[in-house]
C-alpha cells in the first residue's frame, strides 16, 4: 500500500503531462504549451529550493542569481564570437575537441562559438564553484543571516549583469540557438517543435523528481531532517551538518542553474530580471506554497502559478499576488494549502486519514518543529534566545 | 585644494546617506530586539514616509505634512503588527522573516497602485536645489544639514528615551530577557507593537528628509533595506547607538566606490561589503567575538 502511494505520483505524472498536452490539442490552445514548458523550468529551480528550504531547512533568497549564472553562462558561450582568439593555440584545440564550432548568427556573417553542450558544462561548472564559494561561509550563519547573505549575493549577481557589456547590460542577451540534445531533438523556442520541448521539459522534471525523491528517502534526506529539525542534535548524532548543508545548496544551485540554461535555450535569451531580487522571492514563495517539505506539492503548485503568472493572468498584480501568497500560506497554512485541503477532503468522503504509527518510516514528516511536545517548551530558547545574546540586547 | 574639496564633496555625500542608512539599521535593530524578528520590509518604510508627505505636502504647509507622514507610517507598522506578527506566536522567526518579504512586496506593490511608477520628491526644506552652502571649500546643499541634524537629533532622542524613561527601559528589558520582563508586569506584546510603530515611524522621518535630495520611488525600499542591514550587521546586530557607525561606514564606503567604480556597480559595494562581514565578523566591528550565538558552530 505504501510502495504503491510512492509510485503513484510518478506513473500519474506522465498521464497528466500527456492529458495536459491531448486537452491543449483538442481545444486548439497548443499555443499554450509555450508557457507551461517555461512554467516547468522554473518549477525545477523550485524543486531544488524545497530540498534545501523544505528538506534541509536553509533559506536562499540567491536562486534566481544561480538560474541567471547559468542562463547568461550558456547564452555568452554561444553567442559571443571566439574567432578573434582563432590564433590562440587554445582555440585551436577546443575546435578539433568539437567544443568551438563555427555557426552562422543572425545576420548570416560565420561566428566562432561554443558548441551548447560545451557551454552548458561550463555553465555547471561555474556555478559549482561560485555555489561552493558562497555557500561555504554563508551556510555556516543562522536563519536570518543566511536569508540576508543569499540576497545580498543575489544583487550583486544581478547588478554585475546589468552592468556588463558581455552580458548585454539592460536588454540581455538574444539570439541564443537551439541546442541539439540529441539527433532530431532540440531545445529550441521555434513553433515547429513546441510540443517536443514541452516533452523535453516535463522528462527532465521527471528526472530531477525521481532524483530527489530518491534522495530524501536516503541516508542523506535522513540526515537533512535531522538537521531541519534541531541541528545541533544531529551534529551530536554523528551527522557532519555543514558539509550535508552545504552538499545541498550546490544541488539545488545546480539545479536552478541547468533550469536556467534549458530555459535560456528554449527562450532564445535571457534578461537581467532573471537574477533580480523578486524572482528569487518568488522562488520562496512558491516553495512555501507547495508546503516546503513536499516535493509534488511544490512542483503542481509552482507550474500552476508560474503558468497562470507567464499567461498573464495576475495583470499588473502578478509581484503583488506572490507577495500575499507568501504571506497567506506562510502565515495560515504553514505545511502548504495542499495538506490541508486533502485532509478536508477525505473526511468530506468519510475515509479517516491513516493514524501516524501507520505511516512509512521512510516518510518524512515535516514542521514537526510545532506539533512535538519538546518544541512546545523550547521555541524560546531555540529560536529566540541563541539568535542574540543578552549582552546585545541594551543599547 | 581641488582634490581634497573634492573627496570632502564625497565624504559629504556618504555621510548623508550613511546617515539614512544608519536610522533604517536602527529600525532594524528595535524590531529585531523586541521580537526576533528581521524586518525585510524596513525599507518600504522610508518609501512609505515619502510618499505620503508628498502627497499630504498638497494640501498642508510641509511640517504638517512630514507629521503626518510619520504618523500615518508608525500607525501601519503597528497595524501590521497587530494584525499579523501578534497572531503568529507559534510560528519560527525565520517563517515571520519570510513573511516580511511578502510584505515588503505587498507594500511596494500597492505603492505601485496607490501612486505610480513616477519619481516624486518633497521641495527642499530650506532654500532650492542650486542653493549652497560653502563649508572648506565644499559646495553643501542646505537639505544636507537637515538630513543630518535631523538624524542626530532622532539618534538623540532615541537615546534618552531608551535609557531615561520608563517606556524605553521596559523596551530594552524585553529585549534583554523576555520572561523576566513579563515578570515584572511589562506588557511584552505591546512593546512589540511599540517596537514596530517606532521604527516604522523612524523610517517614514528618513523618508521625508532625503526625499529632496534622493527623491522617492516605488522601488526604493528593497535596497535601503539590505543596505540598512549592513549597517545593522556591521555595529552588531541589537545595538541600535553601534548601528549609527555602521550606517555611515557604510555610506561613507558606497560613496568612495562611486567615486572609482561605474555607477551601475554603485550597489555592488554596499553589498559586497554586507556578505564580508558576515563571512568574516558576523557579530559586527563593536560586538564581542565570544558572544558567538549568529553562527552554528
Amino acid at each position: 500500500m505504501n510502495r504503491f502511494r510512492q509510485i503513484l505520483p510518478f506513473t500519474l505524472f506522465p498521464v497528466v503531462v500527456v492529458g495536459a498536452q491531448l486537452v491543449m490539442r483538442a481545444t486548439e490552445t497548443e499555443y499554450c504549451l509555450t508557457q507551461l514548458t517555461m512554467a516547468v523550468y522554473y518549477a525545477i529551480v523550485v524543486m531544488g529550493l524545497c530540498l534545501l528550504m523544505g528538506y534541509a531547512g536553509q533559506v536562499s533568497l540567491g536562486h534566481g542569481a544561480f538560474f541567471a549564472i547559468g542562463g547568461y553562462a550558456s547564452a555568452v558561450l554561444t553567442t559571443y564570437d571566439f574567432s578573434r582568439f582563432k590564433g590562440a593555440p587554445w582555440a585551436g584545440w577546443l575546435q578539433k575537441a568539437h567544443l568551438l564550432i563555427a555557426r552562422q548568427d543572425l545576420y548570416g556573417n560565420t561566428a566562432m562559438t561554443f558548441s551548447p553542450w560545451a557551454a552548458f558544462l561550463t555553465a555547471m561548472l561555474a556555478t559549482f564553484f561560485i555555489a561552493l564559494l558562497i555557500g561555504y561561509p554563508a551556510l555556516r550563519l543562522r536563519g536570518h543571516y543566511l536569508a540576508m547573505a543569499t540576497l545580498g549575493f543575489g544583487l550583486i549577481v544581478s547588478k554585475m549583469l546589468l552592468g556588463s557589456n558581455i552580458t548585454g547590460a539592460a536588454d540581455g542577451i538574444n539570439g541564443v540557438p537551439a541546442w541539439k540534445l540529441l539527433p532530431g531533438l532540440a531545445v529550441t523556442g521555434k513553433s515547429a517543435g513546441r510540443v517536443q520541448n514541452y516533452y523535453i521539459a516535463c522528462g527532465l522534471a521527471l528526472l530531477v523528481l525521481v532524483l530527489l525523491r530518491n534522495l530524501v528517502h536516503s541516508r542523506v534526506g535522513r540526515a537533512l531532517q535531522a538537521i531541519h529539525d534541531r541541528e545541533t542534535a544531529a551534529n551530536a548524532m554523528g551527522i557532519n551538518t555543514a558539509a550535508c548543508k552545504l552538499k545541498v545548496f550546490v544541488l539545488s544551485a545546480l539545479l536552478a542553474a541547468m533550469a536556467g540554461v534549458f530555459f535560456t535555450h528554449y527562450t532564445g535569451g535571457i534578461a537581467p530580471s532573471e537574477a533580480g531580487a523578486l524572482k528569487s522571492v518568488r522562488y520562496v514563495a512558491l516553495a512555501a506554497a507547495g508546503g516546503m517539505a513536499n516535493l509534488w506539492g511544490v512542483t503542481v503548485m509552482s507550474v500552476a502559478l508560474n503558468y497562470l503568472s507567464l499567461r498573464g493572468w495576475f495583470g499588473t498584480y502578478d509581484n503583488a499576488v506572490f507577495g500575499a501568497i507568501l504571506i497567506l500560506i506562510i502565515s495560515l497554512a504553514p505545511e502548504g494549502p495542499l495538506k490541508p485541503l486533502g485532509l478536508w477532503l477525505r473526511r468530506l468522503t468519510g475515509t479517516r486519514p491513516p493514524s501516524p504509527t501507520s505511516h512509512d518510516p521512510n516518510h518524512v514528516s515535516r514542521f514537526t518543529f510545532h506539533a512535538s511536545p519538546a518544541a512546545e517548551l523550547a521555541p524560546q530558547t531555540d529560536e529566540r534566545a541563541t539568535g542574540r545574546s543578552p549582552q546585545h540586547g541594551a543599547p | 585644494m581641488e582634490n581634497g574639496s573634492l573627496a570632502l564633496q564625497y565624504l559629504l555625500s556618504g555621510i548623508t546617506k550613511g546617515s539614512i542608512y544608519a536610522v533604517v539599521a536602527i529600525g532594524f535593530n528595535l524590531i529585531y530586539s523586541a521580537t526576533g524578528i528581521i524586518n525585510f520590509a524596513q525599507g518600504e518604510f522610508v518609501m512609505l514616509g515619502g510618499m505620503v508627505a508628498v502627497t499630504l505636502a498638497h494640501y498642508v504647509p510641509l511640517p504638517v505634512a512630514i507629521a503626518g507622514a510619520v504618523g500615518v507610517v508608525a500607525l501601519v507598522g503597528c497595524l501590521l503588527e497587530l494584525a499579523l506578527f501578534r497572531r503568529l506566536q507559534r510560528h519560527s522567526v525565520l517563517h515571520l522573516i519570510i513573511i516580511t518579504m511578502g510584505l515588503s512586496i505587498v507594500i511596494q506593490e500597492a505603492a505601485l497602485h496607490i501612486w505610480d511608477e513616477k519619481v516624486r520628491s518633497l521641495p527642499y526644506f530650506t532654500g532650492s536645489e542650486v542653493s549652497s552652502v560653502r563649508f572648506l571649500g565644499a559646495a553643501i546643499s542646505p537639505q544636507v544639514l537637515w538630513v543630518l541634524g535631523t538624524v542626530a537629533l532622532v539618534v538623540l532622542a532615541l537615546h534618552v528615551f531608551l535609557r531615561y524613561t520608563l517606556q524605553g527601559r521596559a523596551m530594552r528589558a524585553c529585549s534583554s530577557n523576555p520572561e523576566a520582563a513579563m515578570l515584572a508586569g511589562i506588557n511584552i506584546p505591546n512593546m512589540r507593537t511599540l517596537s514596530f510603530g517606532l521604527s516604522a515611524g523612524l523610517g517614514a522621518l528618513a523618508g521625508c528628509v532625503i526625499s529632496p535630495i534622493t527623491m522617492t520611488h516605488y522601488e526604493m525600499g528593497a535596497p535601503l533595506a539590505i543596505k540598512g542591514f549592513a549597517a545593522a550587521i556591521l555595529g552588531g546586530l541589537g545595538n541600535p547607538m553601534a548601528a549609527v557607525a555602521g550606517g555611515l561606514l557604510v555610506g561613507i564606503l558606497e560613496a568612495a566606490s562611486v567615486s572609482r567604480l561605474p555607477a551601475v556597480y554603485n550597489d555592488v559595494a554596499a553589498f559586497a561589503i554586507l556578505l564580508f562581514v558576515l563571512f568574516v565578523r558576523p557579530q559586527g566591528l563593536f560586538g564581542s567575538p565570544t558572544s558567538d550565538t549568529v553562527r552554528e558552530h
